[in-house]
């Protein structure tokens, strides 16, 4: 794979909330050989207006996104949730605004942007970006990552070929952990009765750390744990896959 | 004033209006890309048939020809059935001797009644389904109305080997003559009746037979 | 036995408590989640291996999709075609624009029979309708039969489930509800002598009916076939003995062709109960007549209530695909963890959730609750026999929900801090230096609430997040500022 130029969409959850995350998506790609760009005008893709239902609020972001995005030949983002956005929700707010040009370039971008370990693995091709990470881990594929952009094993098979790693599997693990957006506020109660078993599983791995592909369930499931004082670690796959033996 | 009629088809077709004007039904198209009928081989399906039967936990005999009314005999005494229903049309040599039977047809039709208090109802059938061990009867000769086979608490079905299509799609062509026809009424039975409805427990026999047997022969 | 009154729910006259309200009480219910744990974790492992068994089980599933849409699409013809077929088979066809007169042509046909007691198998739409309550009230007992539908029934319950409605009941419970309401002595809790008290409960009940009522799973416009698929042999029972029979159908259970049963009654059984094939189905078409097979009277009545609504919205109009499986219910996480009472509807679940608002109406505050009942996690699209895109669906609705507030809602709505904090927020994302002052802002403003490196505690409504988890604090430095910094 000749090394490409890479436009990365940080999301203003990491952005503001897990920097950690963003440099290591930077690492891993620069590590690979291929040039990163961040677009700085970008700020947020939309997804929590328009899945709250603020959906007309939501529409100029939709328009900011791909203004700023649409001239680079990939996108890639540490997030499955905003690319599931940007991929399967995008259409219909384009529907929404009644603009066939916006749904027209939206057909157009969408193809373009990846989440990073279905960039790593079906865009590129690696599955091995030597890593090297010590731990006992536990995987959780998020929902969006699993389900609307049908990631499979992507993320499984770079985790698998990172060094030193006892990779422990998590039990019902395609269950949702019940973040959701603003579902863990509005329906607090449900939500935090799902997190309830989710971390009930992760405690059964007794694995040291809790991956995923999405910030915000580790941030929730992270949460949960700490308030227990679990003594278990939330950490991004990025980080995990940007972790070598020098570093 | 409107009709309801009238009301619901004027609803409809305001809340269709982004249909185009010109688009036929089969316009809209329907990819049936899957399985119309199976490959297996003739064994094979009876095979499975009789296994996918047994699982919904009837009783399953195997039989040849020459030996179908000894084996009818032998399992109604073992049951110790006393009033065996008959439906009109079923081959008399299957009519084994010594238990009272009950036979319903056009002029005076046995009462419900008096179904419920037979013990056992003897039937053909019009088909059977290998994927899903389902026994098919269409009200045709030897199989009766659909009282016969429903209030008795049990109900000894004769499948012929060369009644049983291996796939459902198979199923429903087959049967698509007699109900464009006759309009005859079908109903698919696959094991004895049962219910999940208590803590997801499966129980045989609720309000249908509670003893499902088959004889397949061939 | 005495007739109870069921609670209210989104199809009764007045308001329902919204979700998230209905659910805390479900949720503190020890009982019941382990209940619905149990079963719907039973469910979802046998309908794995019942769908894995299929070779072909996406072509079917798109074989069902593309069927509703294009009978949906043209739903006028195939409406007018099931009449003329029916009709032709010697039965009747009535139209009813809403449930109230649904149950008015129901009990006129009851009325006509001199019938003081009718049989019923189970029948969301009788549900929905509020059927039984309305017989009630005109002095015609209506005995539900399917063996769940007895026990809510019995015990003044709404239905928490659309296949197993007593799913939240448990035997112990189920035993003192027989021994209390079906005049029995002795009683175990076994599962099988429950079922069998139930069965010489209602036997006399069939032999007895002069009407009996049920729902349609499917009715052909080609042929005026209509079928009912179940397990317990009630169906059969209904259908077949009385000497009347009234079906309530919506009018979206139509499909064009008998052939087509070929896909729906694959789809169906292995979805719903996870079985390769139900224990009966029966496909009548009109009726019999001098073969006396079955009633010599058969009324098809075709109901409306709501659904042309649904049929006018483009993206909504997918929920009329549903066949009322309930695999989306048993792999649902919210469905598993509150069950059905807490959606307030006949119409639980994911599915639930997106055809109750859409059939009562956007702009009641319980059912505008339900779109928001789900973490759009997408197990429910993932196994819908007939692909409804229900997270899809559920967005919209939100969208709906949210324009109907916005523009016909009180002043109250207009004014809600949600809103408010919506608008404001969009208003940042829109410019990246109103954007990063934000960012700085928010920083600063979290401080009185970070404790240690956590926060453990906030106000307002987002005291929900704090209840039962810690929230990080805002670093330092965000990932822009990084990037300016190292690479600027």
């Amino acid at each position: 794979m000749a090394n490409m130029r890479v436009a990365l969409f940080i999301t203003c959850f990491n952005d503001t909330l897990f920097p950690e995350t963003g440099r290591a998506t930077v690492g891993v790609l620069e590590r690979l050989g291929h040039e990163v760009v961040f677009p700085e005008a970008q700020t947020c893709c939309g997804q929590m207006h328009f899945n709250t239902g603020y959906q007309r609020e939501a529409i100029p972001l939709v328009r900011r996104f791909v203004e700023i995005f649409e001239p680079y030949d990939a996108v890639v983002a540490p997030s499955g949730s905003c690319v599931g956005m940007v991929r399967d929700l995008y259409p219909m707010a384009a529907d929404l605004a009644e603009d066939d040009d916006l749904a027209r370039r939206i057909e157009d971008l969408a193809p373009k942007v990846f989440e990073l370990s279905e960039f790593l693995v079906k865009r590129l091709g690696v599955t091995d970006v030597g890593a090297y990470y010590p731990h006992r881990v536990t995987y959780h594929p998020t929902c969006h990552s699993l389900r609307m952009l049908k990631v499979g094993e992507a993320p499984l098979e770079l985790l698998r070929n990172v060094r030193g790693m006892d990779l422990v599997e998590l039990g019902e693990a395609e269950q949702c952990c019940g973040f959701g957006g603003t579902f863990a506020v509005k329906n607090a109660e449900t939500s935090a009765a799902m997190l309830g078993d989710k971390i009930r599983r992760v405690l059964d791995t007794e694995a040291e750390v809790c991956a995923a592909g999405d910030n915000s369930c580790l941030m929730h499931i992270g949460g949960g744990l700490r308030r227990l004082q679990a003594g278990v670690d939330t950490v991004h796959l990025a980080e995990i896959l940007h972790s070598t033996e020098e570093r | 004033m409107a009709t309801a009629k009238e009301t619901i088809l004027w609803r409809v077709r305001r809340a269709t209006r982004d249909v185009p004007e010109g688009e036929r039904p089969e316009d809209v198209r329907v990819e049936r890309g899957y399985r119309k009928e199976g490959d297996g081989a003739r064994d094979d399906i009876v095979a499975r048939f009789a296994e996918h039967v047994a699982e919904y936990e009837a009783t399953v005999h195997r039989v040849a020809e020459d030996g179908l009314p000894a084996r009818i005999a032998q399992i109604l005494q073992k049951r110790g059935l006393e009033i065996l229903v008959v439906p009109p049309l079923l081959p008399e040599a299957w009519i084994p001797e010594g238990v009272e039977v009950l036979r319903d047809a056009a002029g005076p039709r046995l009462t419900n009644e008096e179904l419920d208090e037979a013990g056992g109802v003897l039937t053909g059938c019009a088909l059977g389904i290998a994927q899903t061990g389902t026994i098919v009867l269409d009200a045709g000769p030897g199989q009766g109305r659909r009282a016969l086979t429903l209030l008795p608490d049990y109900h000894l079905c004769v499948v012929r080997e060369e009644q049983v299509v291996d796939l459902v799609p198979e199923a429903f062509a087959k049967l698509e003559e007699t109900v464009r026809g006759e309009g005859r009424a079908v109903t698919f039975i696959s094991g004895p009746s049962a219910t999940s409805d208590i803590e997801l427990n499966r129980v045989e026999g609720v309000h249908g037979p509670r003893a499902l047997e088959v004889l397949i022969v061939g | 036995m005495t007739p109870k009154t069921k609670p209210p729910d989104a199809f009764s006259p007045g308001q329902t408590p919204t979700f998230e309200v209905s659910a805390r009480e479900s949720l503190r219910d020890a009982q019941l989640r382990r209940n619905l744990g149990k079963a719907t974790q039973t469910i979802r492992r046998k309908r794995t291996v019942a769908v894995e068994e299929m070779p072909d089980w996406e072509e079917l599933r798109e074989a069902g999709r593309a069927l509703k849409e294009r009978t949906l699409r043209h739903l006028d013809k195939y409406l007018l075609q099931l009449e003329e077929s029916v009709t032709r088979a010697g039965g009747v066809v009535h139209w009813a624009r809403d449930a109230d007169e649904a149950n008015r042509i129901i009990a006129g046909i009851a009325r006509e029979k001199g019938a003081e007691e009718v049989v019923k198998v189970k029948s969301i739409a009788t549900d929905e309708t509020k059927l039984n309550e309305h017989l009630e009230a005109q002095g015609i007992h209506a005995f539900e039969t399917d063996l769940a539908e007895l026990i809510i029934q019995l015990a003044g319950e709404n239905s928490s489930h659309i296949l197993v409605p007593a799913i939240h009941k448990n035997r112990a419970e189920i035993r003192e509800l027989f021994l209390r309401e079906l005049d029995v002595e002795e009683l175990s809790d076994e599962p099988k002598d429950l079922t069998n008290a139930a069965r010489l409960y209602l036997r006399k009940k069939f032999l007895g009916a002069k009407v009996g009522i049920s729902g349609a799973n499917f009715a052909v416009a080609e042929t005026g076939t209509v079928s009912v698929v179940e397990s317990e042999g009630n169906g059969r029972m209904c259908t077949t003995l009385p000497p009347v029979l009234v079906t309530l159908m919506g009018i979206e259970k139509i499909i064009p062709a008998w052939r087509d049963f070929e896909i729906f009654m694959q789809l169906l059984p292995r979805s719903s109960t996870a079985e390769r094939m139900n224990p009966y189905t029966s496909f009548w078409t009109g009726v019999s007549g001098e073969a006396g097979d079955g009633p010599q009277e058969f009324h098809l009545v075709l109901l409306d209530n709501g659904r042309t609504d649904v049929l006018a919205d483009e993206i909504g109009r997918q929920t009329l695909n549903c066949i009322r499986c309930s695999a989306c219910l048993n792999v649902c996480p919210v469905y598993e963890r509150t069950g059905g009472h807490a959606y307030n509807s006949v119409y639980p679940g994911p599915i639930g959730a997106i055809l109750t608002p859409q059939l009562v109406g956007i702009g009641k505050p319980g059912s505008d609750s339900l779109p928001y009942a789900s973490s759009l996690c997408g197990a429910c699209y993932q196994v819908c026999p007939v692909k409804i895109n229900i997270p899809e669906v559920l967005v919209h609705l939100r969208g709906k929900v949210v324009r109907h507030k916005q523009d016909k809602g009180t002043l109250r709505q207009k004014l809600d801090p949600e809103n408010a904090a919506m608008q404001a927020m969009a208003r940042t994302f829109s410019d990246p230096k109103l954007y990063e002052r934000a960012q700085r802002l928010a920083r600063v403003g979290q401080l009185p609430f970070a404790r240690g490196g956590r926060i453990t505690s906030l106000p307002g409504r987002l005291a929900g997040w704090t209840a039962v988890r810690d929230l990080k604090p805002i670093p330092e430095q965000s990932f822009r500022e990084w990037w300016k910094e190292e690479r600027g």
